[in-house]
């Protein structure tokens, strides 16, 4: 079966031939490497290769991909599987769905193949001078630039993921996110054929996130970007991200990096990792922290310092996760964990501020008849 | 925000002032008689002008409000027709000024007037650099005629002089008549005082104005940035002290300048001294026109210059000793301030989303810098040289009405109106050619006695911020760049006001004029004077301050003033020594005591009292 599946994998991942690596390194991608290790491990590589700090970690590409789901046949069973489905019957997409998934999550992977993520794993935990190093393993998907495609699942962030075995258990369950029912019944009706979507899996250290959040290099609520706009709490940036906090806000002057606005928030919740048992779990913060300032002011600044690198190399205003590692020494413990653009006041078409006088003289007349209004 | 309406504050005269109102002119008061003018005063926004007065307003340095009240006002109405706007409205309560911009209410008028506007504004824009050099002309033109005044003194017989070449005229009539050339050169220098600078603060607040739209959250103090670091005269006079300090220390003379509290004793000690005299010729050369520098802003009779009281100049010159001999550099940074200047202008420009903007941008930021260099020299010719002369002409006044026992003191003719000096003269000089005794050495003495009491008890009211209604939009440029109004400004004004005990107050909000967070004692300096108190790292607290202050800043870590916007003098030096400051305040030197701990957030406008 082999050749007629070799024809398969380069159409699912143009560009990229059966030599592909299955497995790479972050510093190894960069912007142009989203065939081959999806959206967000491309974006992590290229913000590495810009200098921004990181966590490190590797990609499982989608031709590491490609090949479990053809070598084991597990492509061919999917499409049987499949045959016939209709968009609209959600209780078939279900079942075929939860067959599909759980066929793709208990299937052993080649022996080649585990034994290139192991080593990859090994790698990252010798230089984490760690044993078997905390992971995050998140799908990092090929198809985000797709018009109108929505592929509602694959955006699943597994966190503080331990042992070999454990992140391969959960690059499969990344592998599966393909297939959730409204996955299958998007494609069904947009005539995206299954075997030409693929997708990758990101591998990344876990940050240990005394304080993580999101910030952007724009004023989300007036589009305004000469500042960065910080949301902090404490624990992992879970809480921040997904709004069960209300975070501490800060607005940093982007040219000059001051703080210009802080507003402290009552935080309640936060979430950390319980080490015994070894995952993410949501906890109470403490009466006596909750209406603390959860970000230092230098972590701040550097942290806007890193935004406005980050925004300069993009050329454009960006949306980015971060957090502070506690197990690393101050200078080396702020990271930024995702970084993409923004996109609500950049799709936005801005009307110029001037009201097309061009001379002084015009604006200075034009407004004095306005007048300055008393805000 | 509530503030009161003028009748009740002025129904509450205060005991022993009743019949104040005849002060000042009377077209200063809020009325009850007539009914017009009346609604009109109700209706009206009034705000406490306490940026040129901190304290009360004597009767004759009333002179300076009517001069800016008049050419402020005509300019804006009469010669280049601000559409939406006329002129400043002005009114005297227990010797505070209250003012407010009147606006042109008929949308019809205000179009009309556009066109005016764009010609004769547009020219003062379009030609302004051969415009202010005509300026600078007129005004030294101006100085140079009033340095050259001759106030007469009245001889007991002429000169012979007088007969032998005819001359036909009297001393007396001199002496009227040189009064009254006095008086209006004052006149004469305000109304160069305004001839550019509304269009100079046009020009500014408009800048502003655009780079905010841009940016919503810039800080005022990062637009004005972008216009700083250009060389001003207004502080020369500071560079001559770094340069007496720095000669000192060359001739190996500083330890005399540091060894006495006294001029005249460094300037005795000077005299055996080897280079002695040739840093007292260097000091001597500084003097013409560099200390003729108001020690406070220059509106007040009592702020000496730096030529009255040598002592002033003198305790710069010996900080910037001390600053030396600690190997701190004393120039202004001003390399430094235009390279930061220059990367926050190309950073803001860089972000600014399309061309058009870039383009306006561009077009106002070089609008604002040509204005920036005669918005701030004004103050040099006019406040400080003019002034400083003109109050000594003054006292040269004084001393004939002395001589001649109309008032007790010279410090007494600050008592009288401009008008009622005229009138006094008239009195002396009659009384003088008859042969008889003045009439006014019986009435002057005793009304300038019951004025000073009257004066004490102002100086004990504190003004309200402001009167009346507050308005939604305000068009006149001065009021929100220079006086601060805005509303959150107000509003901190209306809630201090509202406090009955000032030692409860612990925190006072005002804008924040240049960034940075310190903790630091306080020193509450009302003048100059107390300015030599000042101990290196205190957080300066004062009314407002002025260019002649310039050595406190090299001592202090911070500045508080109750009055100031972000373009006040504070704003801008702190902002080169890259020091926080926190201005238009309102209140701070009534509720800031000396010694006390303070926290000053120059990035917020938060002033923390701490202990």
């Amino acid at each position: 079966m082999g050749s007629a599946l070799m024809a398969e994998e380069v159409r699912l991942a143009p560009g990229i031939d059966s030599r592909a690596p299955k497995v790479c390194m972050f510093e190894d991608c960069n912007k142009d490497s989203v065939p081959l290790v999806g959206g967000k491990c491309s974006s992590l590589g290229e913000l590495i290769n810009a200098g921004v700090r990181v966590p490190p970690g590797f990609a499982v590409t989608t031709a590491g991909y490609a090949q479990f789901m053809h070598e084991g046949g597990i492509q061919a069973e999917v499409n049987a599987l499949l045959e016939g489905l209709d968009h609209d019957d959600m209780d078939k997409l279900e079942a075929a769905s939860s067959a599909i998934r759980e066929m793709i999550e208990s299937r052993p992977i080649s022996i080649e193949l585990e034994d290139l993520i192991a080593e990859a794993y090994r790698k990252l935990s010798v230089r984490c001078y760690l044993p078997a190093a905390p992971v995050a393993v998140r799908s990092s998907a090929t198809a985000e630039d797709l018009p109108g495609a929505s592929f509602a699942g694959q955006q699943d962030t597994y966190l503080w993921i331990r042992g070999v075995d454990e992140v391969i258990r959960h690059v499969r369950r990344c592998f599966s996110s393909l297939y959730t029912a409204r996955a299958i019944a998007y494609r069904i009706r947009m005539g995206f054929p299954h075997e030409q979507v693929a997708i990758s899996v990101g591998v990344q250290k876990m940050a240990n996130a005394y304080t993580a959040g999101v910030m952007f290099t724009l004023h989300p609520s007036t589009g305004d970007r000469s500042v960065i706009v910080i949301d902090s709490n404490f624990g992992f940036g879970e809480s921040v991200v997904s709004g069960e906090v209300t975070p501490d806000n800060f607005v940093v002057n982007k040219v000059t990096l001051d703080i210009i606005e802080r507003t402290i928030s009552t935080k309640e919740i936060c979430y950390t990792a319980d080490l015994k048992l070894q995952r993410s779990v949501a906890m109470e913060v403490p009466a006596e922290r909750q209406n603390i300032q959860s970000l230092i002011d230098d972590e701040i600044t550097e942290l806007a310092w890193m935004a406005k690198k980050i925004e300069k190399h993009y050329g454009r205003p960006m949306d980015i996760e971060w957090a502070i590692d506690k197990n690393l020494p101050v200078g080396g413990n702020v990271f930024v964990l995702q970084a993409r653009p923004e996109t609500i006041w950049s799709n936005r078409q801005k009307a110029p501020a001037t009201t097309g006088a061009t001379s002084a003289m015009d604006y200075i007349v034009s407004n004095l008849l306005v007048g300055k209004r008393l805000a | 925000m509530k503030f009161p309406v003028p009748h009740d504050v002025k129904g509450k005269t205060i005991p022993g002032t009743e019949g104040w109102e005849r002060m000042y002119p009377y077209h200063y008061q809020f009325v009850t008689d007539d009914a017009e003018r009346n609604q009109y005063e109700k209706e009206t926004f009034w705000f406490y002008d306490g940026l040129h007065y901190p304290e009360p307003l004597y009767p004759f340095d009333t002179i300076w409000d009517e001069a800016w009240y008049l050419a402020l006002s005509q300019f804006n109405n009469r010669i280049f027709q601000v559409p939406p706007v006329r002129g400043v409205d002005h009114r005297i309560i227990n010797g505070y000024v209250y003012i407010s911009p009147v606006p042109v209410k008929d949308p019809d008028e205000i179009g009309r007037r556009v066109p005016n506007f764009m010609e004769r504004a547009g020219y003062y824009y379009k030609n302004w650099d051969e415009l202010e050099a005509k300026w600078k002309t007129k005004m030294e033109g101006t100085i140079a005629e009033l340095e050259a005044l001759q106030i007469p003194r009245l001889p007991e017989v002429e000169d012979l002089r007088v007969v032998t070449d005819g001359v036909g005229e009297s001393t007396a009539y001199h002496l009227l008549k040189n009064y009254d050339d006095l008086i209006n050169l004052g006149i004469r220098c305000w109304q160069y005082h305004f001839e550019f600078l509304n269009l100079g603060y046009a020009a500014y607040v408009f800048f502003m104005d655009f780079t905010q739209k841009l940016f919503p959250s810039i800080p005022l103090q990062r637009v004005t940035q972008m216009i700083s670091g250009i060389d001003v005269i207004m502080y020369k006079s500071d560079d001559e002290l770094k340069e007496l300090a720095k000669k000192a220390v060359a001739l190996e003379v500083d330890d005399i300048v540091t060894a006495h509290r006294e001029w005249a004793d460094v300037k005795a000690a000077m005299a055996g001294r080897r280079h002695g005299d040739e840093w007292l010729a260097a000091f001597e050369k500084a003097r013409y026109p560099w200390f003729n520098i108001s020690s406070g802003t220059g509106w007040f009779h009592t702020d000496r210059s730096w030529n009255d009281n040598l002592n002033l100049p003198l305790d710069g010159i010996q900080t910037y000793i001390g600053k030396l001999r600690d190997g701190v550099a004393i120039d202004r940074p001003m390399e430094a301030v235009r390279a930061e200047r220059d990367r926050v202008t190309a950073e803001y420009r860089d972000l600014i989303d399309n061309d058009q903007d870039r383009k306006q941008f561009d077009e106002l930021l070089g609008c604002a810098r040509t204005v920036f260099p005669y918005v701030e020299n004004h103050l040099f010719y006019v406040e400080h040289w003019f002034h400083s002369v003109f109050w000594n002409k003054m006292r040269e006044v004084a001393a004939i009405m002395q001589e001649h026992g109309v008032i007790a003191e010279i410090e007494d003719i600050w008592l009288l109106r401009r008008d009622e000096i005229k009138q006094a003269l008239w009195d002396i000089v009659t009384a003088w050619a008859t042969g008889v005794t003045p009439r006014g050495t019986k009435t002057w003495p005793a009304e300038i006695e019951w004025r000073k009491g009257v004066m004490q008890k102002f100086r004990e009211w504190a003004p309200p911020p402001a009167i009346g209604i507050a308005p939604e939009v305000i068009q006149e440029p001065f009021t929100i760049v220079l006086w601060g109004v805005t509303n959150s400004s107000l509003s901190a004004w209306a809630s201090v006001q509202e406090v009955a005990d000032p030692d409860s107050i612990t925190e006072l909000k005002g804008f924040p004029a240049s960034p940075g967070t310190v903790e630091g004692k306080a020193r509450v300096c009302r003048s100059a004077e107390e300015i030599r108190d000042l101990q290196e790292g205190e957080i300066l607290v004062a009314p407002t301050t002025s260019p002649s202050w310039a050595p406190a800043f090299a001592k202090i870590k911070a500045c508080i003033t109750d009055v100031g916007g972000v373009m006040s003098h504070a704003a801008i030096v702190c902002r080169e020594y890259g020091m926080p400051a926190v201005v238009g305040t309102g209140h701070s030197t009534r509720v800031i005591k000396t010694g006390m701990t303070l926290r000053v957030d120059g990035s917020s406008g938060l002033v923390t009292i701490v202990q």
